[in-house]
């Protein structure tokens, strides 16, 4: 039997499609078009029936929707079999998840459960002309080069990174089928339990909603210094976070961490303060649509990824700058 | 006493600096630094870290295994050097530069060599692919669970409790042994040896076997190919750079600019 389709994990968050789905959604819509084939997502969870029409309105042809109350919750053995049941009806011919805490855990697993290999957080998905073959582009080297993978088996699985493509339009006009996943879960196969969840979220504005970042790096010096990155993400109404030695020191939670094993952002200012922008924490950021840097180094790798900055002292460039920046607001 | 064995993986310093890293487009390869020996895979030292926090409130065995060819034994010793009792090296021209795919049905087999285990701790992922696949696979491949990303890890009679770090918070989730456990830098950075322990490593014994020695069975068939390894092209952005007498005036000046641009 021939592998055709593209098969879409869709992430469920608050009762809707989170926004990698939308995303992911929109990259298989735009292969899907190019091989001639369909997009058939799946969403997995508990009481998440109502999310299909949505997946459908972001470019899935076919829904397969697993509802049941013991995926509410995300559990690796449970979910490689949900997959492995709508694989065997849909022989897919590519597989795509998000690069998130579930997709990181579920991908290789279930990749190796079927026997074939994974492209784990790819930045680009390409048909090459010719062929028709699928080239999955990945960041390397914490970022410093780009890999770019063919498989020669079916299906080809794949995590995307976060704000790499681009959804389509919402459009309730699009038709498209529902089919509700017969679950048939083997608890018995399910070998860890969970006790307890502990959520640990900032308090504020979410990292990931913010349209303003105040990132503070190796430079603050001091749990302290970030006080005066909370005082300008607050005047902006946007979130402050860090790159990694912030967290592994101790001076913020590793909530805030953005990077290559971080959260991954793509807001409308990025301020990045005292911060060197070593690659593997522009994975986190390098979208973003502004970049302002404040750093001590004028050979600092961020003054190539930032559209404005000021070579200086964060200590006396900041105030003087959250200063000024609450006149003008206040004009 | 608890069988826990650390995959440990030898990478180009990640933090080499950036001047210093250079793609053979053509080969498909990063040119090796000169004069920059490889260092153990920051994920894989918490991994040994995480080994190590259970040594010291469990009677604990820590067998290192390492894959590649022509190791650096010299970096590897370190190991020894804080608490690990053995080291084994699959070296060999045939596990040089392998992917993550051909790597875990490596490690799997070598595993299934050296026979019992408890806890099987790997990094989450290399600094060079940035993959973080291979812990996940040895488990599937031994059909063992696997539980990502853990840290404070404890164990009362073959059970395990650790807690799963997620983006939302973390989990605290039991399970039996065996198991496989991949570890990032919640776990803790790997302590420093003491001179005394340096010395006694010395008499630890480095196991080195051969592609043969193991049993590659197993190894798949299926292909990943490497078709194209480029540096990221240049960015476009120019930074305009805003100046003033001072740090506090040139503060000031960023907030007309950002203003005068419509950035804020």
């Amino acid at each position: 039997m021939e592998h055709k389709s593209i098969m879409v994990h869709c992430e469920v968050a608050n009762g809707k499609l989170a926004s990698i789905a939308n995303e992911l959604l929109g990259c298989a819509s735009k292969i899907a078009s190019e091989l001639g084939q369909e997009v058939c997502a799946l969403i997995m969870g508990s009481n998440i029936a109502s999310v299909a029409q949505e997946a459908i309105a972001l470019g899935a042809n076919k829904v397969y929707v697993a509802d049941d109350d013991q995926l509410e919750n995300y559990q690796t053995e449970l979910y490689i079999q949900v997959f492995e049941n709508v694989i065997t009806q849909i022989m897919p011919q590519v597989i795509i998840l998000g690069q998130t805490d579930i997709g990181r855990d579920l991908a290789p697993s279930l990749a190796f459960r079927l026997g074939n290999p994974v492209a784990m957080d790819c930045i680009e998905l390409n048909i090459e002309p010719s062929s028709k073959q699928l080239l999955f582009t990945r960041s390397v080297y914490g970022g410093k080069a780009q890999a770019t993978l063919v498989f020669n088996s079916f299906p080809q699985i794949a995590t995307v990174r976060a704000k790499t493509m681009e959804p389509l339009e919402f459009d309730n006009s699009r038709k498209g089928e529902v089919i509700v996943v017969n679950t048939q879960l083997n608890m018995e196969a399910v070998r860890t339990k969970i006790l307890q969840r502990v959520g640990e979220e900032e308090s504020g504005v979410r990292i990931e909603d913010a349209s303003v970042l105040v990132v503070g790096g190796r430079g603050i010096g001091s749990a302290d210094g970030f006080k005066q990155l909370e005082e300008l993400a607050l005047l902006l109404n946007g979130a402050v976070g860090a790159s990694r030695p912030p967290c592994d020191n101790g001076w913020v939670s590793e909530k805030l961490q953005i990077g290559l094993t971080g959260k991954v952002i793509a807001p409308d200012i990025y301020f990045a303060i005292a911060l060197s922008g070593s690659s593997q924490h522009m994975a986190g950021c390098s979208r973003s649509k502004n970049i302002v840097a404040i750093n001590l180094d004028p050979q600092a790798d961020i003054f190539n990824e930032a559209c404005v900055g000021v070579v200086g002292d964060w200590k006396k460039v900041l105030p003087a700058f959250i200063s000024r920046v609450r006149e003008l607001i206040n004009k | 006493m608890v069988k826990v064995l650390v995959c440990m993986k030898l990478v180009s310093d990640p933090e080499a600096p950036v001047s210093s890293f250079k793609v053979d487009s053509e080969a498909k390869q990063v040119i090796a630094a000169s004069g920059s020996p490889p260092v153990i895979n920051p994920f894989d030292e918490n991994a040994l870290e995480a080994a190590l926090k259970l040594k010291d409130i469990t009677d604990v065995k820590i067998t290192i295994i390492s894959m590649g060819q022509n190791l650096a034994k010299a970096v590897l010793r370190k190991t020894l050097a804080v608490g690990a009792e053995e080291l084994i090296l699959l070296d060999d021209v045939a596990f040089d530069d392998l992917n993550g795919f051909s790597t875990a049905f490596v490690l799997a087999a070598a595993i299934i060599k050296i026979g019992e285990f408890d806890i099987i701790l790997c990094g989450r992922q290399s600094a060079d692919t940035n993959a973080g696949q291979v812990g996940s696979g040895i488990a599937q491949i031994l059909k063992i669970p696997c539980v990502t990303v853990v840290r404070q890890l404890k164990i009362n009679d073959g059970k395990l409790t650790v807690e799963r770090v997620v983006s939302a918070g973390y989990e605290i989730i039991e399970v039996m042994t065996p198991v496989l456990f991949t570890v990032g830098n919640e776990s803790g950075e790997l302590r420093a040896a003491t001179l005394k322990a340096i010395m006694e490593s010395q008499k630890k014994p480095i196991i080195t076997w051969k592609a043969g020695d193991i049993c590659l069975d197993a190894l798949p068939q299926k292909q990943v190919n490497l078709i194209k390894l480029v540096t990221p092209p240049h960015s476009q952005i120019s930074c305009q750079i805003v100046e003033g007498q001072s740090p506090e005036v040139a503060g000031v000046n960023l907030a007309n600019k950002l203003k005068e641009v419509k950035i804020i």
